[in-house]
């Protein structure tokens, strides 16, 4: 009898053990998915952040002024075009 | 070991003693007890508040705003995070000089920063939204007791004005204003979403106490317009403005297939991204919020609304005197000529032909047309505030309001309505629903309004106003056949027609055997001496659409002259004309 009890007593024990280990895991993780969560959400703004900047960079205003001033750019005249048209082979 | 039986030990206590300390223990029990139910049993609720209100907490979720880009992706409004400095009037200490460096940094007056700081008592409040990094880092730094940094989302239009009209803005709440911002407010603002958190010591939460309302994202929204298409808009009509030294105008550009918006500008116009000094004058989308008299470009729709009767044919010759009298008014053309075919009523413009035309129907025939183009009623494209222009009933027509709407004065309408309207001869009859969404062809069902030859006669005889002897020669677009009209119409100004002020409009469509592209281009009152509309707005048209074509793609349909036409073969090198 007392021989049963000694080892349920360890049952309970280990039980005990696990339970508090298992609940220690779980934080852990639930500190790591918040975490996670919260770098998905920085990076979230940085893309924002990093898609106004392209267009901040990329302004037809700011392209075209940059084009004429800087790298002395003009619309092709007219007589310069020719314009291409695919002719089906026979 | 008995200790009774010892005489030395043998207690020698008095009954009383035993009584007093045995009593004052069970006393002090009974406190113990006392104040263990007093807060276990009766006070429990509020103490469990308490522990409730450090540990467990409710988090919003914030719903990021969604953006809003044009038709290929590119950003139009994005919500970036930004710091605001708040206040918590309960905590808030604040010294003198703090108070100045704080003004110093803030870029205000310290009185009147000292008075916005002292007018509340109780409860947060906003000190300054939003704030540059830089200054968030200075205000950090000074760790004043009561002020703290929240992290908002600020709304950045990195077109700018460009497509401001359009795309509208929000407040500093972030709730939408104007425009595509208002009109799609619940589907790009989503919803905040909650949990219930458990936290620690240190304010990180370690479990979800209930399951969490997921925050509903706002959802992207891509707009019909181009934005390559509406920077050149945008571009040739403010530049044509400054030419013209005209008040402002409006430029409206659709495809004719699909009734999507590609462009849409007005002039004067407002910064998105600057939110000081706002005015509501240049906030007004014009060309969907305010009508005018069209003028000549409404004739198009005299002359379908004869031929679809078999009234008259494209080649019926008119006689058109130099002066003809309606009622009590006298109708005049500005270049008189002695009879014209029907084609050449819209080719020149004549207004005589016009009103011919327009007098051998009656009233009802007439409002008809007019009512199945679409005027006077709103064109659908879920702007926020668009006009339906006016047309008003048949039955209370006179004569001379007949004779006058003819020619496009007597009714109102508003610049999107009227390219809206001309759909109809582009697209072989059909109007096709607007729309300031992107969206897929095979969605859209069509309204017809002409037969398709009345389209095909109408936009053959508008084909001829862009060829010599017509009133827009310079609307022609080389390579490319293109099919308008002018209009120029005497400004309504409290309620009479200003002799010396104008409106010149020109609406057009290309390529003409097949049009893709509608543009509708609307100068107010240019007075750098020109001001027809052939002069005025054709050449914005022609800028426009040349572009446009080409950012499209779409083949030239002009019979091409000898040396700019190449047969082009596997072997044939591509060259420039002109390089070589």
């Amino acid at each position: 009898m007392s021989r049963l009890n000694v080892l349920l007593a360890l049952v309970l024990m280990t039980c005990a053990l696990t339970l508090i280990n298992a609940q220690h895991r779980a934080r852990n993780y639930f500190a790591e998915l918040e975490r996670l969560k919260k770098e998905a959400r920085a990076l979230d703004e940085q893309w924002g952040q990093l898609q106004l900047e392209q267009s901040t960079w990329a302004n037809h205003a700011r392209v075209e002024t940059l084009a004429r001033t800087q790298l002395g750019l003009i619309p092709p005249p007219l007589d310069r075009v020719r314009v291409e048209t695919l002719a089906v082979a026979p | 070991m008995n200790y009774h039986s010892r005489k030395l030990l043998e207690l020698h206590l008095a009954s009383w003693r035993m009584a007093t300390v045995g009593g004052l223990i069970l006393a002090g029990l009974a406190v113990v007890a006392g104040r263990a139910f007093y807060l276990q049993g009766l006070n429990t609720d509020y103490l469990q508040g308490k522990g409730d209100a450090v540990a467990n907490r409710s988090l919003t979720l914030p719903a990021h705003r969604g953006m809003v880009s044009d038709r290929n992706g590119q950003p139009l409004a994005i919500s970036a995070p930004v710091e605001s400095l708040w206040a918590r009037a309960a905590e808030l200490k604040l010294t003198t000089p703090h108070l100045m460096q704080l003004a110093h940094v803030l870029e205000t007056s310290p009185d009147a920063l000292s008075r916005h700081l002292q007018s509340k008592r109780r409860g947060e409040f906003s000190v300054q939204r939003p704030l540059t990094p830089e200054q968030a880092a200075k205000v950090t730094a000074m760790g004043i007791p009561g002020l703290y940094l929240r992290r908002e989302f600020r709304r950045y239009y990195p077109a700018a004005d460009v497509a401001a009209h359009v795309v509208g803005f929000t407040n500093v709440d972030d709730r939408g204003q104007e425009g595509v911002e208002l009109a799609y407010q619940d589907w790009l603002a989503g919803r905040a979403g909650e949990r219930h958190v458990l936290r620690d010591r240190r304010g990180n939460p370690i479990r979800d106490l209930a399951p969490m309302k997921v925050a509903q994202m706002g959802g992207n929204l891509a707009l019909s317009l181009d934005l390559k298409i509406q920077y050149l808009a945008h571009r040739e009509l403010a530049a044509s403005i400054v030419a013209n030294q005209a008040h402002g105008g409006g430029i409206v550009v659709l495809d004719a297939k699909t009734g999507e918006i590609l462009a849409l500008s007005n002039l004067p116009v407002f910064n998105p991204n600057n939110r000081h000094n706002y005015q509501p004058g240049p906030m007004r989308n014009r060309a969907v919020i305010d009508t005018f008299e069209p003028g000549s470009t409404m004739k198009p729709f005299t002359a379908a609304a004869v031929l679809e009767r078999g009234l008259f044919h494209p080649d019926t010759v008119i006689e058109t005197p130099e002066t003809y009298r309606v009622g009590n008014k006298l109708v005049r053309d500005e270049h008189p000529h002695p009879r014209m075919t029907v084609t050449e009523v819209i080719q020149k413009s004549s207004n005589i032909g016009s009103v011919k035309m327009a007098m051998t129907l009656t009233p009802e025939q007439f409002w008809d047309t007019l009512h199945r183009a679409g005027f006077g009623q709103p064109p659908g494209s879920g702007f926020p505030g668009e006009t339906a222009g006016r047309l008003r009933n048949y039955k209370t027509w006179k004569p001379v309001e007949q004779a006058t709407m003819a020619y496009g004065h007597g009714i109102s309408v508003s610049l999107l309505q009227l390219a809206r309207a001309y759909m109809a001869f582009a697209n072989d009859g059909e109007v096709m629903p607007l729309s300031f969404l992107k969206r897929e062809p095979q969605e859209t069902v069509g309204e017809r309004v002409f037969s398709r030859q009345v389209a095909h006669e109408v936009r053959a005889m508008m084909e001829t106003v862009t060829h010599e002897g017509g009133t827009a020669v310079r609307a022609q677009v080389p390579g490319y056949r293109v099919a308008g009209k002018t209009g120029t119409a005497h400004k309504l100004v409290d309620g009479s027609y200003a002799p010396d002020r104008y409106i010149s409009s020109f609406v057009g469509m290309a390529p003409a055997s097949d049009p893709r592209l509608i543009i509708a281009v609307m100068i107010d009152e240019p007075s750098g001496g020109v001001y027809y509309g052939g002069s005025v707005a054709a050449p914005v048209f022609a800028q426009v659409m040349a572009g446009a074509l080409r950012q499209l793609g779409l083949p030239p349909d002009a019979p091409q002259d000898a040396t700019l036409m190449t047969q082009k073969t596997q072997s044939d090198p591509i060259h420039m004309k002109g390089r070589t």
